[in-house]
């Protein structure tokens, strides 16, 4: 958030519309995306109720729960979505390619893409997926084959989603937030009917009006959960009526009603984010969501066990490193592929922009540990940003994301630069590889390169500090076994 | 009849419970819930008069997991319990008594459930030694000079003189963890309780260890972890402190000002209501009833609250939506006090439109 992004709030809620908040896409969309729409039980933690799930809009696969309450019928529901979804992920995954390195690694062609509603139905499919990973094929509490495969999907789908810039299964309130921004709170925005009534109101209607219709109750939410009046007085009597007759007709009635309108929202806002071109930093993260998909697949056919429930010491640490250099490196691409997303930071002085006024091409120096001289050419810009970067600073620019420079003075409106590489090797500069006087340039600290990982030790030598090498994960048969409400 | 009584009128009162007095003093700024509060007025009621639709009802599926879970913890006098407080605590409770404190043996009327409870606790509290568990005690708080009951829906566990407080929660704990939101907003409200149980019999007669009871990962078994409410107890503490003495807001409300729901008009109700001022933010909208009214309101007065309050900070005082434009326009005159924000938003107007553009 930035002074900008609230400046743009105000912005939009005085012009009854939503304003962009990126000029391109930073996200990569699927060409066909599976579209995922769960419901679950009010108060149960992972009883699920139903879904709308499908990769055509015109042609949804409703599934339902008629009686949440029966372990059986849940099972049943999990084997139906794994009819939908195991395919559809078998499918994509199963077409990889060889990537050439100095170690080649596999990796899908094409990767499947889940969208959910909101960040809400992301932490279901996590609960789903715990559910289910390790349930048992024979022996008491069996269950459908495909349902512990699903369940790792769900649980791998979930876990993916927590890095950002990942594309695998994305919650698609947080996407649109990411692209627009409307005149309602982030609370508001949460909710996917009021967030499209901002970005894109029925005709004749301001953003706000249609916001306000989504509000209202008879509107259905995106769920996973159910409106309470929803569920006193259609969904009850559905399920006593399943109870009594063993026909899951008025279920299904009641639950396509509630999922329909959220659907065909759904496909609305992937025809508005399509309507976006893709930015380069989204499809590079692509190619690396492709190879955690073919790793994964990998993984599994190989016999590899289910995911834990908990991650060892060091595997925490690792996962959390990593987290952090996706959530860095995707900061960074974005402001380099976007230059609205850019302004977020020049408003907040970590960024600038403005034209080169003055170049020092013949200035040499000797670096620091250095023995002979070098070009080290100073680059000076007049900027009305307000620059809280200080000197000594490192820096880049999206348009030379390649050279890197450091801040060597600044003054009031004025930042001189020294450039530090990408230059040739020659007693002067190459020719265009200093901005010239006249150019409009920006720079700034974020650096989207990848950064180093520390060094973590492997699972053996956990310290004492964090327990000791953990032991080995093996399921058990209480992990299959666990009774069930 | 106090001055409370007669802005309610004829309409039954409605009793506070944990959750509306940690919603209270979360926004201790806002005096139209304190005073329908202290009046004990009933929200949910008001805003059915006004035409909002009620969405504060909870699901009867969750009311029904609730009760079979809450049913099973305290079944076969609270064994369940006891097992797990043996766990828990690291005591050799052999038995315990258990007392339902609903049971007040025909007297109605919260003064008769209160006084029972409160002399239940005491003779408890001396009676030391023995084990007791007293269910759905009805404790009382002051709240901004009001006097207001809490629904019971705690235990209070007694061992060797020291209370704690027992609250059953139906959401899970998966893999030893739970919904962070979950299990903050059950801790706010157990602390609440705390507060109360120490009025009655002393801040260190009640451990601020509250005991928390859930069901296990997918199933209905119950398993217990104490949650440390301190920071709770002093959060709650400070914002009730804060929060406007009644007495004072009353005396800026109208000559007469009365909101009694069942002999005003909607039209009157709603001059009634706007006569209190409110200070809505978006967080209200999951914490108390008025908040749509509120924050309809919020929006015709084009106030930035209502857009959050990152923006609000963001602004640095300006207050509505229009001032906001106006001040980042350029050559529109500013205060001096606006000069720096004006100078900000300004370029950041620049930049917006040169990178939309």
């Amino acid at each position: 958030m930035s002074l900008l992004h609230s400046y743009v709030k105000v912005r939009a809620r005085e012009r009854g519309r939503a304003l962009p908040r990126a000029t391109v896409r930073h996200v990569h969309l699927a060409e066909a995306p599976m579209v995922f729409v769960p419901l679950r039980l009010a108060g149960e933690a992972a009883a699920p109720l139903g879904a709308m799930v499908g990769t055509d809009p015109r042609h949804p696969t409703l599934l339902v729960v008629p009686q949440p309450r029966n372990r059986d019928l849940r099972f049943q529901f999990l084997a139906d979505l794994g009819a939908v979804l195991l395919p559809y992920i078998d499918r994509i995954s199963r077409q990889v390619e060889t990537v050439e390195a100095k170690t080649p690694f596999e990796r899908c062609l094409d990767a499947p893409q889940i969208v959910v509603p909101s960040a809400g139905g992301v932490e279901f499919t996590a609960k789903l997926g715990r559910s289910s990973r390790f349930r048992r094929t024979t022996g008491p509490y069996a269950v459908d084959p495909a349902v512990p495969v699903l369940g790792r999907w769900l649980t791998f789908l979930a876990e993916q989603s927590e890095f950002a810039g990942s594309s695998l299964m994305v919650a698609m309130t947080d996407l649109l937030t990411a692209h627009w921004v409307t005149g309602q709170s982030a609370v508001e925005d949460g909710d996917l009917a009021a967030l499209l009534g901002w970005i894109d109101p029925p005709e004749g209607m301001t953003g706000a009006e249609a916001a306000a219709l989504a509000d209202d109750p008879l509107t259905p939410p995106a769920g996973p959960d159910t409106h309470p009046e929803f569920d006193r007085q259609e969904l009850q009597k559905a399920i006593a009526h399943y109870d009594e007759t063993g026909s899951t007709g008025q279920v299904e009635k009641a639950l396509d009603g509630q999922l329909r309108p959220t659907w065909d929202r759904m496909w609305q806002a992937i025809g508005l984010l399509s309507a976006l071109k893709e930015s380069p930093g989204a499809t590079s993260r692509w190619e690396r969501d492709r190879v955690h998909v073919a790793m994964h697949r990998a993984w599994i056919d190989g016999g590899g066990l289910p995911q834990g429930k908990r991650d060892s010491a060091v595997a925490a640490a690792k996962r959390l490193a990593r987290l952090e250099a996706a959530q860095q490196s995707f900061e960074a691409a974005r402001a380099f592929d976007d230059p609205l997303v850019m302004a977020e930071y020049r408003a907040d002085g970590v960024a600038f922009a403005g034209e080169v006024v003055a170049v020092d091409l013949t200035r040499r120096i000797v670096p620091p540990g250095g023995k002979r001289e070098v070009p080290r050419p100073l680059v000076t810009i007049e900027t009305s940003d307000p620059v809280r970067l200080s000197r000594g600073k490192k820096v880049r620019s999206p348009s030379r994301p390649r050279q890197s420079a450091t801040i060597t003075s600044l003054s009031d409106r004025m930042i001189t630069l020294q450039i530090d590489d990408g230059m040739g090797r020659g007693a002067l500069p190459a020719e265009g590889s200093v901005p010239g006087v006249g150019t409009v340039i920006c720079y700034t600290e974020l650096d989207p390169g990848e950064s180093r990982r520390a060094p973590l030790p492997p699972r053996e030598e956990t310290p004492w500090t964090h327990g000791g090498p953990p032991p080995e994960y093996v399921p058990t048969d209480d992990d299959a076994v666990e009774p069930w409400s | 009849m106090t001055r409370l009584d007669a802005i309610r009128g004829r309409t039954p009162g409605q009793d506070h419970n944990a959750r509306s007095i940690a919603a209270l003093a979360a926004n201790p700024a806002c005096d139209r819930r304190a005073v329908l509060d202290a009046a004990a007025i009933d929200k949910p009621l008001l805003m059915k008069r006004l035409r909002f639709d009620d969405r504060w009802g909870q699901s009867p599926f969750a009311i029904q997991r609730n009760q079979q879970f809450t049913d099973l913890v305290k079944a076969n006098g609270a064994a369940h319990l006891l097992r797990l407080l043996r766990g828990l605590l690291g005591l050799p409770i052999e038995e315990a008594g258990y007392v339902n404190l609903e049971d007040v043996g025909g007297a109605e009327g919260h003064a008769a459930r209160h006084g029972h409870t409160r002399r239940i606790i005491r003779q408890t509290a001396e009676g030391r030694g023995r084990a007791t568990i007293l269910d759905r005690p009805l404790l009382r708080l002051d709240v901004a000079g009001a006097r207001v009951y809490l629904e019971p829906d705690v235990i209070a566990f007694q061992l060797g003189g020291m209370f704690h407080i027992v609250a059953i929660k139906s959401f899970a704990i998966l893999d030893d963890q739970a919904d962070t939101p979950k299990v903050s907003a059950a801790a706010r409200e157990a602390a609440v309780y705390v507060h109360a149980l120490r009025d009655l019999v002393g801040a260190d007669l009640v451990s601020h260890d509250v005991i928390l009871i859930c069901p296990k990962d997918f199933t209905n078994e119950p398993t217990a972890t104490t949650v440390d409410v301190r920071h709770q107890l002093v959060t709650l503490a400070r914002q009730l402190s804060r929060l406007t003495r009644i007495d004072a807001i009353l005396d800026r409300l109208p000559e007469g000002f009365s909101l009694d729901l069942d002999r005003l008009s909607p039209g009157e109700i709603e001059a009634a209501v706007a006569a209190v001022p409110a200070r809505y933010a978006p967080q209200c909208l999951s914490a108390c009833e008025l908040s749509h009214l509120c924050r309809k309101e919020a929006h015709l007065n084009e106030q930035v609250d209502a857009l959050g309050r990152v923006v609000r900070d963001d602004l640095g005082g300006i207050e509505s939506v229009t001032a906001a434009l106006r001040v980042a326009t350029p050559g529109e005159p500013v205060a001096a006090d606006q000069a720096e924000i004006a100078e900000r938003l300004r370029h950041v107007a620049r930049i917006y439109d040169e990178a939309v553009a």
